[in-house]
């Protein structure tokens, strides 16, 4: 008769789970790959592979090795190892991208205590250091085959910046036919992404809508040559949409969210017009991403009926 | 006016046993019948073993001013005053009556005089009702108003957001009879202006049924709110009804309001009728391990497992059986616990229903903080209870916590955010009770040291 179970309310449970929700990234950037593979060949899939095995094969032995419980299950790996491929060109020595993988899952996510407890962006970091360590194969960009000439020399953000290009090359631009890292050229593919992560609510759309929003304006106003074009081109769209999302680090209100989004907005068209456009995403969501407990600060709910003691 | 929408959780509604009129199951062979089915001090027993006792007899009486009298659910002898299991799992008071093959009624049961608002009180007093829902407040006091004036609605909650649980629904349908009874006793006695029915979108047909019976009355809305739980939680209820916020550490009255379930103002509308006090609930009796769910008309003291074997008795073997709705139910330890007063389900569950999820790390999704309806951000009051960090905790507000269990429910990382808020909130009163002692110290420290000058 004693067999009966105890424990504290709620007895049912939510359909979400971590699993799920990585899942549903995971999907989300599969037709980027898709766009990758057919625009850059199969080195694409190779890197973006390896990348994602590296990550969850870093994570399960520091596990192991620390005796902790593996975790490599909740799909977290998997998203970080295939955002670090789609973050380096697809010329990039295999090495290297594993030292991005290691660096980003040992040192970035595992010495802060794996999942949920990192200050920043994993993948950011991964990507910063070997756009740091090894700059000149981290900007070796790879440029498809079907490239009009116009694209086939400079990322269009470097064209773009010089004026040498305009909007007879939108189409071009949008569907990814141009220089770039592995998974940023293809607009089309990560907006269609990010609309399933929005359906599937895994994401809201405010901080990717401010961050582009933002880029914008603020491109506008510090008199970019062509605003609309550059939002299309570069990591923005990639990092708008998949990095400065990442849960962990960005604010948990939408008004927490919004002023996350402008900021990363404002800080990438500062270094995009004024400093090298290289890299001007992923350093602007890294230094929002240590503003984040600020944010989460000044933006707390107020609590319903919550008196204040004096 | 506009107002901001409380948050909630979606959860499913399983209301399986909504269309099913209660079935009066066969007199127990035994009931016992706790002191302390209300908050409150518990009811002093009036009866000793061997007492012959008669159903609506008075066994015990209130033990203060916040407290209830209990009646004889069952006609018998009085076997033993003993403690039972509680569905808390600690021991409480019960009156143990073995029940009489003929069940007879306690002759000169008579409806109360009520004349005035003192006497319509001293009813409901007498009556043993007290908070149906589930809190078990005794009624009585939550009717002392000492400033009629003050209350601007009356809201009767039929929202019953719980899942599986019908026995609201079937109170609606069923006893709208009494329901407006009740509101007329309010309107004459208490001169109440403004009675607010709130019921959850998901049962059109009580909607219509109250709707109907209130087209022929006066000061009556019947509000049809949003299925989202917790819809009938009382700050919510008042908020999204009548658009009023309680105050923190303030009551609904303070708002203007008093809350009333409409199984309670059912109740208290019986007994002033017939003057049989609350002697037997409605129990829905659902859950994935029970082979033919009901609506049950139990005896007040009734063990759950007889609930059970007049439902057919289980499927498969339960694993955790519960005292009202899974949202905010508690596990009982053993299938002998009684039906209480404010019991208004029982559920079994099998063991697949009654395996939690085992939680794993907080990804920071902020789903939680997104749940919660009072706005609170049960992530951060988490951190800062495994830091026991009461500065912070009482920054986080974790006090207004009424798990409602939605931000667990989100949580898709599974975590334990209910349990960790109760802990959280039981610092936070250690914390004021150790300031307090402190405080007091001082003060017997400095008159010691007057009186020594």
């Amino acid at each position: 008769m004693t067999s009966l179970k105890a424990s504290v309310s709620p007895h049912i449970r939510g359909s979400r789970t971590t699993h799920r929700i990585m899942l549903d990234v995971i999907i989300a950037l599969m037709p980027t790959l898709v766009a990758s593979v057919i625009l850059f060949g199969f080195r694409a899939l190779l890197l973006t592979a390896i990348s994602a095995a590296a990550c969850v094969a870093f994570e399960y032995i520091w596990e192991k090795l620390m005796k902790k419980p593996i975790t490599v299950a909740d799909l977290s790996a998997v998203v970080t190892g295939i955002l670090i491929a789609f973050n380096v060109p697809a010329s990039m020595p295999i090495w290297e991208l594993l030292v991005g993988d290691l660096v980003a899952i040992v040192a970035v996510k595992m010495l802060f205590g794996g999942i949920g407890c990192n200050f920043v962006n994993p993948a950011l970091v991964g990507r910063v250091v070997m756009f740091l360590s090894f700059t000149a194969d981290m900007t070796n960009y790879s440029y498809p085959a079907a490239a009009v000439d116009a694209l086939s020399s400079a990322t269009p953000l470097a064209l773009i910046a010089s004026g040498s290009i305009g909007w007879e090359h939108f189409m071009d631009i949008l569907c990814g036919v141009h220089g770039g890292v592995l998974g940023e050229t293809c607009a089309l593919t990560l907006i269609t992404g990010g609309l399933y992560l929005c359906a599937r609510e895994v994401i809201k759309p405010i901080i990717p809508l401010a961050y582009i929003g933002s880029t914008l304006l603020f491109s506008w106003i510090f008199g970019s040559p062509d605003p609309v074009l550059s939002i299309f081109s570069g990591g923005l769209m990639l990092g708008a949409i998949y990095m400065a999302t990442d849960y962990v680090t960005t604010p948990f209100t939408n008004l927490g969210k919004l002023i996350f989004g402008l900021g990363c907005g404002l800080l990438t068209s500062l270094m995009r017009v004024f400093a090298n456009s290289a890299g001007a995403v992923s350093f602007s969501i890294l230094l929002m991403n240590l503003v984040v407990p600020y944010i989460n600060e000044l933006t707390m709910p107020k609590p319903f009926g919550g008196v204040t003691e004096k | 006016m506009h107002l901001p929408k409380l948050h909630g959780a979606h959860v499913p509604h399983r209301k399986n046993t909504a269309g099913m009129r209660p079935e009066r199951m066969p007199t127990p062979k035994m009931v016992s019948i706790p002191m302390s089915m209300h908050i409150g001090a518990p009811a002093e027993p009036l009866v000793k073993p061997g007492d012959q006792v008669k159903v609506g007899q008075l066994i015990a009486k209130a033990g203060g001013f916040v407290s209830s009298p209990v009646h004889a659910s069952v006609s018998g002898k009085v076997k033993r005053i003993d403690d039972v299991l509680s569905g808390m799992g600690r021991f409480m008071k019960a009156i143990v009556i073995e029940a009489d093959p003929e069940q007879e009624t306690l002759e000169g049961l008579a409806p109360p005089v009520v004349t005035d608002y003192q006497s319509f009180v001293d009813a409901v007093r007498e009556s043993g009702v007290v908070g149906l829902g589930g809190a078990g407040f005794p009624t009585a006091v939550k009717l002392s108003v000492k400033d009629l004036s003050k209350v601007e609605a009356v809201i009767i909650n039929g929202a019953e957001c719980e899942p599986y649980v019908t026995s609201d629904t079937r109170t609606m349908l069923d006893d709208g009879d009494l329901i407006f009874e009740g509101i007329e006793l309010l309107k004459k006695y208490m001169q109440v202006k403004r009675v607010v029915i709130g019921i959850e979108k998901n049962k059109p047909q009580c909607v219509a049924e109250m709707q109907s019976r209130a087209a022929k009355t006066q000061g009556v809305e019947v509000m049809a709110l949003p299925a989202l739980y917790p819809q009938g939680g009382e700050k919510v209820l008042i908020y999204n009804t009548i658009g009023r916020v309680v105050p923190e550490g303030k009551l609904p009255l303070d708002a203007g309001a008093i809350v009333l379930n409409c199984t309670t103002l059912a109740a208290i509308a019986r007994y002033i009728k017939t003057g049989m006090p609350l002697v037997e609930k409605v129990v829905t009796v659902d859950g994935s391990a029970v082979r033919e769910p009901k609506n049950v008309i139990a005896p007040i003291g009734t063990p759950v497992s007889d609930l059970f074997e007049f439902c057919g008795g289980f499927k498969s073997e339960p694993k955790k059986v519960l005292y009202g709705g899974p949202m905010m139910g508690i596990a009982m330890p053993d299938l002998s616990c009684p039906v209480m007063k404010n019991t208004n389900a029982v559920l079994a569950f099998d063991e697949r229903d009654a395996t939690l999820p085992e939680p794993t790390a907080c990804i920071r999704c902020g789903s939680c903080v997104d749940a919660c309806p009072l706005n609170l951000m049960p992530t951060e009051i988490e951190s800062a209870y495994e830091k026991r960090d009461v500065e912070r905790l009482k920054k986080l507000k974790a006090n207004l916590c009424m798990e409602c269990g939605c931000c667990a429910y989100a949580c898709p990382a599974k975590r334990m955010l209910v349990q960790t808020n109760k802990l959280a909130k039981g610092l936070l009163a250690a914390d004021a009770a150790a300031k307090r002692a402190e405080a007091e110290r001082k003060e017997k420290e400095k008159a010691r040291k007057e009186a020594a000058k």
